[in-house]
């Protein structure tokens, strides 16, 4: 069975995660900062009772900071290290990728980048890049 | 966790829970003399013991459960009076079996003692003793039989064994004690219990919401149903605390087996009382007290108390006493150490500190004798003659003291010289919940646990008392001494040197200032963790939640001052104190590898350890072990010399560095010495990662650069 995938979108490219792992998606949240934390971490947000790391996907991927006046998505996901919330700009559909095959990223992209990625489906129209969740919120 | 290893915790847990129902049992037929109901009762349970020990093949334990059934049977059927004999014999049946639990646990297999002489001891009392009492008891045991099991003993794992007891379905008996004790106790997953305390906590919040909101109301009803709910709250929190204590006996438990070991070891004779064995404290507290408390337990064995031919000589009895005592005190638990001992004598303690640069001469002679003793809690203080495998290497109360105060507790040291040592610590129920004073700086809240604040001082630059900058390090006097000032947001990177709030901190036994914009509340707080990766940020113990449901960083100021370099300061007065009152450096000499010998400058060494090889981790590549909730590098010293690796052992040494913002660990294969002389460093051996060579200890010995080693594994180190 193909494997639904939790669509969304950062610096206009199309990235997704496993469905079955998304808890839940809510708007932008209050946010308490980590100082001295790593770029990445955006800082800890309160989900009903847990506090959970919330991490910048634009920052964590090397891509251009969000300019200031858009306000980020939360997508929280689970994984094997608790729970985390990702930054993205713009939720996109469910994704299943049915016949297409899960293209390796090519070796010239930068290693930030490309260690984060599981692949990409060629979608009609864009590429859509599966990240790797628990590399992701490890450093 | 394999399905068999599951049937073997619930084994232990139920085991030791009817060790402990017998322990009682036994006292108290001491105390209250014996009803044939308890002797019932007593019976089965060994008999349980010994069933469940014989399923899973632990002959020893199933063996000593045999004969002590023996025994018991033949008071069941009132062929033998109950003397104090007899109770002290399967007294030490239960301490027998409590210790093979302990191996069973530890090793999967019931140890190596088979208990001879315990067996011969219950098989004379078997046979021996039963002639004389034939007559007088049997009548009365004969007329009722033992009563149905308790509902603890029909458990799964028992289910499994046939039980051959002798139940009469036919006699009914009055509802004992014993069975309603029993049917009032409820087995709960630990995992749910910290789920609940984790709701009540959140319905605390909650209710702080709504105060808050209810004050600004005019609703007469809101007012009143949230005064309901306030007190309901407090009431409801209160008691899911009170789920999560378990007693201290948990941890006390272990240390029979530890005294009995060291004072045999020793050649000394202990006796362990404990006393208060049910007062109850919090899992995570009782966790973090366990090492601290075998520390002292072993301290005050290997330290103070005598061996008995010294004993005797000052008109003592052979025999050491060493009790502890835990007790409620308000919201706290209080653990008494006494032993009966040599005590410390403060003349010794001022020599040794002044011979190991800890104090000026000066100094020492005008401490008072109560002062003197506290300087074994001192880092790098040991009066042991020679560094033994027990105690002696001078890391070991300093630890136990930075301990019992990270958890927010106190530790002090009472001691007659020739009369015994009395440690007193005082520690708070619980780490779940805690007092936090809230502080803010540069637009952010922050969380101070109310145990590491002094005072609150406010910078008022009007009455000419003001920061003043020493070598660029802002200082303010405060009363008369120089108190050196952090200022938060520049620690932190969120803004300047700003702020007129200065929160007084204290970081193994030295003030500081924190500068905030504003302190505000002082909050009963929830600590969360923080999550893995955040945790490698010492400046932080975790986070909370706030009133207004805003999560907050909690302070960590050890952490803190270790940030700042505070936690160097200490050592750089020691080693000032150290220049007026001794000749030469100090080494610390180690073998690496298979076969080489090396000097380390015992300047920032921080701690000495001793790990198991399984504590170590491996992250990014590199080894590290988690250590006082931080991760540790480790660089093997060995490799790094390229010396001939050395054949692994169980254990790791782990020579502990302070690098500034972060702990080095280097780990060598033993610790051989400390010296102090005055060593001619010759450099002409070049060898990258060595200062050069010395003639230390009428030997030639390589003399390690741990900045070069540091840094050539790519760790950077501001201060060493």
């Amino acid at each position: 069975m193909a494997e639904q995938l939790c669509s969304f979108q950062l610096a206009g490219m199309t990235f997704g995660v496993p469905a079955v792992e998304v808890q839940e998606i809510m708007r932008a949240q209050p946010i308490t900062r980590v100082p001295l934390a790593d770029p990445a971490t955006a800082g800890l947000m309160n989900l009903r009772g847990q506090i959970v790391t919330t991490i910048d996907l634009r920052a964590r991927l090397g891509l251009v900071p969000r300019p200031a006046e858009e306000k980020p998505i939360n997508v929280v996901i689970r994984t094997s290290e608790g729970l985390f919330s990702l930054l993205v700009d713009a939720i996109g559909d469910v994704v299943v990728p049915a016949r297409e095959i899960l293209e390796l990223i090519p070796e010239n992209v930068p290693t930030h980048f490309r260690d984060l990625i599981a692949g990409a489906y060629k979608l009609p129209d864009r590429l859509l890049f599966v990240l790797l969740l628990d590399r992701l919120v490890t450093h | 966790m394999g399905a068999d290893e599951e049937i073997l915790q619930e084994f232990l847990v139920e085991g030791r829970e009817n060790l402990d129902r017998l322990e009682r049992e036994l006292v108290g037929f001491e105390k209250n003399g014996a009803s044939e109901q308890s002797i019932g009762a007593i019976f089965r349970t060994v008999h349980t013991i010994k069933g469940t020990a014989g399923f899973f093949g632990f002959e020893r334990l199933q063996s000593l459960a045999h004969v002590a059934e023996n025994l018991l049977s033949k008071i069941r059927d009132g062929q033998l009076a109950l003397s104090s004999d007899i109770v002290s014999a399967q007294l030490a049946v239960v301490d027998g079996c409590r210790l093979m639990m302990d191996w069973v646990e530890q090793t999967g297999t019931d140890g190596t003692d088979d208990y001879v002489a315990l067996k011969a001891r219950l098989e004379a009392l078997t046979v021996g003793a039963a002639p004389e009492v034939v007559a007088a008891p049997a009548p009365v045991v004969a007329v009722e039989a033992p009563p149905p099991p308790p509902v603890v003993v029909a458990a799964p794992v028992v289910a499994v064994e046939p039980t051959p007891a002798p139940v009469q379905p036919n006699v009914v008996l009055p509802p004992g004690q014993e069975g309603e004790r029993a049917d009032t106790t409820v087995r709960v997953d630990v995992h749910l219990l910290d789920k609940l305390m984790d709701l009540a906590g959140e319905l605390v919040l909650a209710r702080n919401q709504l105060l808050k909101f209810a004050t600004t109301s005019r609703d007469v009803g809101l007012g009143q149903s949230t005064q309901r709910l306030d007190l309901i709250t407090s009431e409801l929190q209160e008691h899911v605390m009170k789920t999560r204590m378990q007693p201290i006996g948990g941890v006390w438990n272990k240390l029979p087996r530890v005294v009995r070991d060291l004072s045999g070891e020793l050649g000394k004779h202990v006796r362990l009382e404990l006393e208060g064995k049910d007062t109850g404290l919090d899992r995570s507290v009782l966790e973090a007290i366990k090492d601290p408390l075998t520390h002292i337990v072993r301290n005050a064995i290997d330290h103070g108390i005598e061996k008995p031919a010294a004993r005797i000589a000052k008109g003592k009895l052979g025999e050491g006493l060493l009790r502890l005592r835990a007790m409620h005190e308000g919201g706290h638990v209080l653990l008494e150490i006494t032993d009966d001992g040599a005590g410390i004598d403060a003349d010794r303690v001022r020599a040794k500190a002044v011979e190991r640069g800890i104090l000026t001469p000066d100094r020492a002679a005008k401490l008072t004798t109560h002062e003197a003793q506290a300087l074994v809690f001192a880092p790098g203080f040991s009066t042991a003659e020679k560094v033994t495998n027990v105690s002696g290497r001078g890391v070991g109360m300093d630890v136990v003291k930075t301990n019992i105060e990270r958890i927010g507790g106190a530790v002090e040291i009472e001691s007659v010289a020739g009369q015994g040592t009395t440690i007193r610590i005082k520690i708070p129920l619980t780490l779940a919940i805690i007092p936090a004073l809230i502080v803010a700086a540069a637009g952010e809240r922050y969380a101070l646990p109310q145990s590491g604040v002094l005072e609150l001082v406010r910078i008022d630059p009007a009455s000419g008392r003001k920061v003043e900058l020493v070598d660029n390090t802002p200082v303010y006097r405060l009363r008369g001494e120089l108190l050196p000032l952090v200022y938060l947001p520049q620690l932190l990177g969120t803004g300047g040197a700003t702020g007129t709030t200065v929160v007084v901190l204290q970081n193994e036994g030295r003030p500081f200032g924190l500068v905030v914009d504003t302190a505000q509340d002082t909050e009963e707080i929830v600590v969360k963790p923080i999550g893995k990766r955040l945790r490698d940020l010492v400046t932080y113990s975790g986070a909370t939640i706030l009133g207004d449901g805003r999560v907050a960083l909690i302070l960590d100021v050890r952490g803190i001052a270790t940030r700042t370099g505070l936690g160097l300061m200490k050592r750089r007065e020691a080693e000032v104190t150290h220049q007026e009152s001794t000749a030469g450096d100090r080494y610390l000499i180690a073998s690496v590898g298979a076969d080489r010998r090396v000097a380390v400058s015992l300047d920032s060494v921080a701690r000495l350890e001793e790990f198991a090889v399984e504590k170590i981790e491996r992250a990014a590549g590199r080894e590290v072990m988690q250590y006082r909730a931080q991760m540790l590098p480790l660089i093997r010293l060995g490799d790094a010399l390229g010396a001939m690796p050395a054949e692994p052992g169980d254990t790791v040494h782990v020579i502990v560095y302070s690098a500034g913002e972060r702990d080095l660990g280097l780990v060598v294969e033993g610790i051989l010495d400390v010296i102090e002389q005055r060593a001619q460093i010759s450099t002409t051996v070049a060898q990258h990662g060595l200062l050069g060579s010395a003639v230390l200890d009428g030997k030639v010995t390589d003399v390690v650069d741990v900045a070069a080693i540091a840094a050539n594994a790519g760790y950077a180190t501001g201060a060493m």
